[in-house]
């Protein structure tokens, strides 16, 4: 495909070719992937998450702001729920970061959640994939901390940013906890507003109370808007990336999720596998009938099914 | 307003008539429609009764013109005293153009100047900025620096005059602009009278000229407050405007809700800063939209009285009177001008503006029939003006105080609206202020939300607009609109060049760093901004100086 | 799997009302299409940066200051100069009949004034993006 020679060569509007290639055909996705792999994995992947009205958005823009600034190449996907009833979406996150849409090295990816209800799609981690391919040092990935995306980002983010603002109600009582282990750091955004040093009180309780942690995560207040705290939370980043390194627990991060993935992808070709037998002819309507009528247990009509395909 | 027994007795009838009169009729041919609704939705029900008002206590509630709560009306005679400030919202290209355009309305009977500036002044960029290109002069007057000033006044005698200026986030900097004017004229700034605008939380919520965060701006608006209780006693130094919320597709009860909390919060912002509530409170002044549902809209005027004046007194405790009192500037509602058939619009102005007169406005300004398609032309704004000249002269509505006061539709919806207001202020305060509800995009959702349920309404049909879903006919394209000339953009641009040829830029450059020094501290910024403006730094070298050291805000949308 | 919509919705220039921008948004995203919403203050620049990125079929913009017959033709040359010019350009707001025949001569392929409906607007994207 010619769109990967240009999009190896830094061309922007063929990584965002790949992307909605990726995004809109499996074949085409495989076959960017197989062609890609060799150029990825060297790109840190930043997940940001968070409740809505957290500023997230406004976040990320500063964060990249300051990475652009030291010279980092920065690709940015912000990822927005799609609307279970039409499949549509309105994905608004670049109205906080259009002043970094005409920087050559930026590039900025809105994405649906498409089918996935509340969770990353296969498509966020092609399209992942493709901007660590086109050189990007850093990949932002912002979503809603809203049902299964904060739990997915740990399947494809190196370090992740649990983001927080004081005042949205008990917002810490609500949260999961299983969050508070998928943090890697945790911002107290808006710190400035006030119940915010509560929050982070609360949120250091919380993190005191979560036993066989190899590393305490960091509580960092920032005000995003004013862009104060950014320069710390950076080197929060850092360090964090460095802990990764040097203790060895990158590698076994990265190694963990592509064993995630390699076992979905089995699954995936696995229930093609089946479905293809059980709907040939009806077939499991016909045991399905039998079991109903108790001439067979559902055990027998299994094991009737696995020696097809084994055959 | 009733005793019981009287209650009992007209429930015994209201019974009696449903089953022996109504229910037969309703059998034989029942209403068109299930339900009838407002147009902001609201449930309007087949007739009201004096059941219907039974909880409201006429001498707390309602009350008389000119006294708490002020719900007939701010002053004691009303429009049998003097009527309405007649004030015609204007300004295009460039300030020659506009001043001529004053004259002609002030010729025409006018009585007030409103001043429309275009887009990169109420940005303050000045017309030579890149972001100003094809906006120059388009939506009002451009305005870089005092000299354009001098010339749109000129001719004109700013101690016979109100002047109303539309400008927000560079208020401050206009308002030293018209101050410098008057001292050119010989009048001194305790003269001048008129408002600014200044109302920069609906910015965010809805119009969107703004420039800097929350924080510095509130700061700039109680500088203002301030310095005109001192400078300049007689500018109304807000309009804290429901206008562009409602045009941004509000019910009429968020109208009110939304404006008043934002109201709150610039009250809250200045008794903050130190001053007392009956020394600026007295120079607030709101801005509000008049509507197509005639009924609904007068409900509307009165309930935000009211609501307003309970507010200044149990929440900010206001001592005087004069503090309590909303008054308040009427446009008729842009949103509701069609394209198609623009004649129409005409009749839509006239009750629209009829609506503001029965609810009690101190100012009014009528929108022009073309102003779906292009700036009025100078007839369009003629026939605007003659309509509330005949409101006023041939409709005899002007002759008693608050004359749809005791129907029982009316005061049932009064308190319906200042009821659902209140629930709107009341989330608000839950959420932390207005402020802070418009941070998390609270207050702009329930309006878009709003928007977007009134649109469908039309596109089903469930919702008729005369000349768009209903009586279409085949049009010819409009002829004669007003054009702005491309050229205004490259004026401009040399008159800034003459002017800063000719003034003394050293003085410039130490006006701007002075007011730099002032925005970087506490200090009230107005006097600097004066100095500045008095030695021809333009605007946006004035805005960029409060940009550099504020910042700028950011939008914050909820979908 | 069939492919989804993607719509820019823009507001280019100084003009904040986006009352009209964000009842499209959202009568596109229930219309089944993904609404790429850019928020106010949008130069041609940043408008085309935004198209690209996010390849989308559509560039919708709304404006209601009077400035479209600067700001509509600027985006659709600066598309043009990226090679993007396969993407649909559109428009809406304030803009009178006289000033529609060159604004489609610079390629924009629809203008929707007043009173235009949702859907007659999502069925012209529907018949008129490109296939590729």
């Amino acid at each position: 495909m010619e769109w990967i020679k240009k999009m190896l060569e830094g061309d922007k509007r063929a990584c965002a070719k790949l992307i909605t290639a990726a995004e809109n055909n499996p074949e085409k996705a495989e076959k960017i992937i197989r062609e890609i792999h060799t150029h990825t994995g060297h790109a840190h992947i930043v997940g940001i998450t968070g409740p809505p009205g957290a500023g997230k958005s406004t976040l990320t823009d500063k964060v990249v702001k300051s990475l652009v600034d030291e010279g980092k190449r920065v690709g940015i996907i912000a990822v927005d729920p799609t609307s279970p009833y039409s499949g549509g979406s309105i994905l608004g996150d670049r109205i906080r970061m259009q002043d970094l849409a005409l920087n050559p090295n930026v590039f900025i990816r809105s994405m649906g959640t498409r089918g996935y209800l509340g969770g990353l799609s296969k498509y966020t981690k092609n399209a992942l994939k493709i901007l660590d391919a086109a050189g990007y040092d850093y990949i932002i990935i912002e979503t809603v901390g809203v049902g299964q995306s904060e739990v997915d980002i740990v399947k494809i983010a190196d370090t992740i940013l649990m983001v927080m603002v004081p005042g949205l109600g008990d917002d810490i009582q609500s949260i999961k906890a299983g969050i508070m282990e998928i943090g890697d750091i945790f911002v107290i955004n808006k710190s400035d507003l006030f119940g915010a040093d509560r929050t982070a009180t609360e949120v250091n309780m919380m993190l005191d109370l979560t036993m066989d942690m190899k590393r305490r995560p960091p509580v960092v207040k920032v005000v995003a808007v004013k862009n104060e705290g950014i320069d710390n939370l950076i080197k929060e980043i850092k360090s964090h990336i460095e802990y990764l390194e040097e203790s060895g627990q990158l590698e076994k991060r990265r190694k963990n999720n592509m064993k995630l993935e390699v076992v979905e992808l089995i699954e995936t070709e696995l229930r093609k596998i089946v479905i293809s037998h059980t709907d040939k002819e009806n077939k499991l309507d016909g045991r399905v009938a039998e079991v109903y009528n108790k001439e067979k247990n559902i055990y027998e009509v299994r094991d009737e099914f696995l020696r097809a395909i084994k055959n | 307003m009733l005793n019981n027994e009287e209650l009992s007795k007209i429930k015994t009838a209201r019974e009696n008539w449903e089953e022996k009169v109504l229910n037969k009729t309703l059998e034989k041919s029942p209403e068109s429609k299930e339900e009838f609704r407002s147009v902001s939705g609201a449930t309007v029900e087949r007739l009201y009764t004096p059941e219907d008002v039974a909880d409201i206590d006429y001498v707390e509630e309602i009350g008389y013109p000119g006294q708490y709560p002020f719900t007939r009306g701010c002053q004691p005679t009303m429009y049998r005293g003097k009527n309405w400030t007649m004030r015609m919202y204007a300004g295009f290209a460039t300030a020659e153009e506009s001043n001529e355009r004053y004259k002609y309305l002030v010729s025409q009977g006018s009585t007030g100047l409103s001043v429309a500036f275009d887009l990169p002044t109420q940005i303050g960029y000045d017309s030579d900025h890149s972001l100003a290109q094809g906006e120059v002069g388009k939506v009002g007057v451009a305005i870089d620096s005092l000299k354009d000033m001098e010339i749109l006044f000129d001719g004109i005698p700013l101690d016979k005059v109100s002047t109303s200026m539309t400008i927000n986030a560079p208020a401050a900097v206009l308002l030293a602009m018209y101050i410098a004017v008057g001292e050119k004229q010989g009048v001194s700034a305790d003269k001048l009278r008129g408002t600014i605008q200044n109302d920069i939380l609906k910015e965010y919520i809805a119009r969107g000229t703004y420039i800097f965060p929350t924080e510095p701006s509130m700061r700039l608006i109680t500088n203002i407050f301030e310095y005109c209780s001192k400078e300049v006693p007689k500018w109304n130094t807000i309009s804290i405007s429901g206008y562009h919320i409602r045009e941004a597709g509000s019910t009429a009860a968020q109208e009110v809700g939304f404006t008043l909390a934002d109201g709150i919060a610039y009250v809250e912002a200045a008794i903050k800063a130190g001053l007392d509530v009956d020394t600026f409170a007295p120079r607030l002044s709101f801005f509000f939209n008049s509507h197509n549902d005639l009924f609904e809209e007068v409900a509307k005027f009165r309930a935000a009285r009211r609501l307003w004046a309970k507010i200044m007194k149990e929440r900010f405790h206001a001592k005087s009177e004069k503090s309590m009192m909303l008054k308040f500037h009427t446009q008729t509602a842009g949103c509701t001008l069609t394209a198609q058939q623009p004649d129409n619009n005409i009749i839509r102005v006239a009750m629209q503006a009829l609506a503001a007169v029965l609810g009690g406005t101190q100012s009014l300004h009528t929108n022009s029939r073309d102003e779906a398609l292009a700036l009025p032309t100078t007839d369009s704004v003629t026939i605007a003006l003659r309509t509330q000249q005949i409101i006023a002269s041939e409709t005899g509505v002007t002759n008693t105080i608050d004359p749809l006061a005791g129907s029982y539709f009316v005061e049932a919806k009064t308190k319906e609206i200042e009821d659902k207001a209140m629930e709107y202020i009341s989330k608000i305060d839950d959420l932390g202020g207005a402020a802070r509800a418009i941070d998390f995009g609270y207050i702009q959702k329930e309006i878009s939300d709003s928007a977007y349920k009134y649109q469908m309404e039309i596109e089903s049909l469930d919702r008729i607009v005369v000349g768009v879903n209903k009586y279409q006919v085949k049009e010819e394209s409009p002829k004669g609109l007003l054009r702005v000339d491309p050229i205004v953009g490259e004026m401009q641009t040399k008159k800034i060049q003459d002017v800063k040829s000719a003034r003394n830029n050293d003085a410039v450059k130490s006006r701007l760093e002075a007011l730099r020094t002032a925005c970087q501290g506490t200090e009230n910024v107005m006097p600097f901004i004066l100095d500045a403006v008095r030695e021809y730094a333009t605007l946006g070298e004035i805005c960029q100086i409060m940009r550099d050291v504020f910042g700028e805000y950011e939008q914050a949308v909820l979908l | 799997m069939s492919k989804i919509i993607r719509v820019l919705v823009a507001k280019p220039g100084l003009d904040g009302h986006d009352r009209g921008a964000k009842v499209i948004a959202r009568a596109l995203r229930d219309a089944g299409m993904e609404v790429i919403y850019t928020g106010l203050r949008q130069t041609p620049e940043q408008i085309v940066a935004a198209a690209i990125q996010e390849d989308v079929d559509v560039v919708g913009m709304s404006l209601l200051s009077g400035a479209h017959n600067y700001l509509f033709p600027r985006v659709v040359e600066l598309l043009k100069e990226q090679g993007a010019d396969d993407i649909l350009v559109i428009g809406g707001g304030v803009i009178p009949d006289d000033d529609i025949p060159n604004l489609k001569e610079a390629g924009i392929a629809e203008i929707f004034t007043p009173g235009t409906t949702t859907s007659e607007m999502i069925e012209f994207i529907k018949n008129n993006i490109k296939d590729n």
